[in-house]
């Protein structure tokens, strides 16, 4: 065995709840974000990624809050992206038990920031969000996917491939890779995007956007070169368990990690 | 049962609340120090570790946790390096030529490489262990158990190795040497099946005896495992212990012949 897929669920995460309307009727606050976590990792989740879309800073802290609760109750591994701008803000979530922090709009506003993350506390601590769209017009990079920033609605004129390449020069220990064409479609993935990112670098990638159904999650692996699949929906309205969503992986030969 | 004391060593570097939960979990209380007395009366030792190797052993050194580390060492308590803390336990790495390691483990840190298929540098997964002979750490684990891995390199083979990996080739996961431990995944972050080797190591923690005695190098592990369920409360009582006499311990853990033969032993066997 040489590489397991990450079957990673992802949970938004708004002044500490959770937000997008989550179904469980099997937990005691279906909007306490730890109680989710601990839910997936008994499903046999590899690992967790929350991305906090708090708006108001004056509510930021309740996201080191979430990481600190996480870390006691959790003991798979965490990330945290939304709204790290300094390598304080990074240091912050990775002192209270966080794993790993995102990068995203900061980062390309800033490049530097990359590097000052991973110099700082280690490439696997550094995690770089990337959100990419197909773009056919004069001015679409070379590879056909630009990086758009600010959740998907700026434009930057950055090749992503390039990008790609150049935060895992600067440090990334992984990229997160979103295809906001596909995001909340439940087409799947945009496997190509995956798999042309994949092949341009030499750390893990997470395949993110799009998952609808569980053949999804085994096409970002087999068809996207994935490392990592992330979905949100599938899990939070219990359409699937992680469980089922491994097994599924599996039988179109995937090696997963079985629930342990 | 008092929870035994494990120092988590604290020289500035790394995310040490993990380490400190899971030790709390599998029954130990915990403390972050490097405070020399503090680690020298505790009952373990953990060294955690993450970035890069050359980082690591400059602020191990600068703030003494080098001496700290030899000291536990040689008093014989149990002792158990994770990830980088592990690496930092070897003579050297390929990441920082020209930087001692602590040099308490024999061998080289290498670069994760494969000479047949392209693979992903860090390896940043969960893995299956291979685990290679009966040490006491890996009791009580499920068939074919997964852990977390998070690295670029990874120690030599060598004689101490007790688990591997396969990535790419096959990569040192685990090793041991009388009271040292190490590895190179990290337990705090493997789930249940890291909660029971955190839990292994405190179960040492309250009588690190265990590993030597006679029925473990006979290799019966039904009674090795049998022995870690079933620890000696009394132990941490013991006047050898509670004045600090590391001499005893040490004595155990190094080839005192005589020493399977005292009266304290035999209550036990």
């Amino acid at each position: 065995m040489t590489a397991a897929a990450r079957v990673i669920p992802c949970l938004d995460v708004d002044a500490g709840r959770v937000v997008k309307g989550v179904n469980f009727v099997d937990i005691r606050d279906a909007g306490d974000p730890v109680e989710l976590a601990a839910l997936y990792d008994e499903q046999g989740a590899d690992e967790l990624v929350f991305l906090d879309i708090t708006a108001s800073s004056d509510q930021r802290d309740t996201i080191v809050d979430l990481a600190r609760r996480t870390a006691e109750e959790v003991y798979i591994p965490f990330t945290i992206g939304g709204g790290i701008r300094t390598v304080e803000d990074a240091r912050r979530l990775l002192r209270v038990g966080a794993d790993k922090t995102a990068i995203n709009t900061a980062a390309v506003r800033r490049p530097e920031l990359v590097k000052e993350i991973a110099t700082e506390f280690g490439s696997q601590c550094c995690v770089v969000s990337i959100d990419a769209r197909r773009m056919d017009d004069a001015d679409a990079p070379a590879s056909g996917f630009e990086v758009f920033t600010h959740g998907g609605r700026t434009r930057t004129g950055i090749d992503a491939v390039v990008w790609a390449q150049e935060v895992v020069r600067l440090g990334a220990g992984e990229i997160m890779l979103t295809s906001m064409d596909r995001d909340g479609t439940r087409d799947g993935f945009d496997v190509e995007l995956t798999a042309t990112v994949s092949d341009a670098v030499d750390v893990p990638i997470i395949a993110s956007g799009g998952v609808g159904t569980l053949e999804h999650l085994a096409e970002g692996v087999t068809e996207g070169r994935a490392d990592a699949v992330l979905a949100a929906s599938i899990f939070h309205f219990r359409e699937h368990t992680v469980a089922e969503a491994k097994e599924l992986m599996a039988a179109r030969g995937v090696t997963v990690r079985p629930p342990q | 049962m008092t929870a035994p004391r494990v120092a988590v060593l604290d020289y500035g570097i790394g995310n040490l609340r993990s380490a400190q939960k899971t030790l709390e979990r599998a029954g130990a209380d915990p403390v972050l120090t490097r405070d020399p007395d503090e680690v020298a009366a505790a009952a373990g030792v953990v060294l955690p570790g993450v970035g890069a190797f050359g980082r690591v052993m400059e602020a191990i050194r600068e703030t003494r946790v080098d001496d700290i580390a030899h000291a536990a060492v040689a008093s014989g308590t149990p002792f158990i390096g994770i990830c980088v803390g592990m690496q930092a336990l070897y003579e050297s790495s390929e990441e920082n030529p020209g930087v001692d390691g602590l040099g308490i483990l024999p061998g080289t840190i290498r670069r994760l490489t494969s000479a047949e298929t392209r693979i992903k540098v860090p390896q940043m997964q969960w893995n299956r262990l291979d685990l290679h002979g009966d040490s006491p750490l890996f009791a009580n684990l499920p068939e074919d158990p997964w852990v977390y891995f998070v690295h670029s390199y990874a120690p030599e083979a060598t004689d101490d190795v007790i688990a591997t990996c396969e990535y790419g080739g096959t990569v040192t996961a685990a090793a041991a040497r009388g009271n040292v431990m190490a590895t190179q995944f990290h337990p705090e972050k493997s789930g249940r099946v890291g909660v029971q080797i955190i839990t292994n190591f405190v179960e040492l923690c309250r009588d690190p005896a265990w590993s030597e005695r006679p029925e473990r190098s006979a290799g019966e592990s039904a009674a090795a495992a049998a022995a870690v369920q079933t620890p000696d409360p009394a132990w941490s009582e013991r006047p050898e212990r509670s004045a600090g006499e590391s001499a005893a311990a040490a004595a155990v853990q190094t080839s005192d012949p005589a020493w399977s033969e005292r009266p304290e032993r035999s209550g036990k066997q």
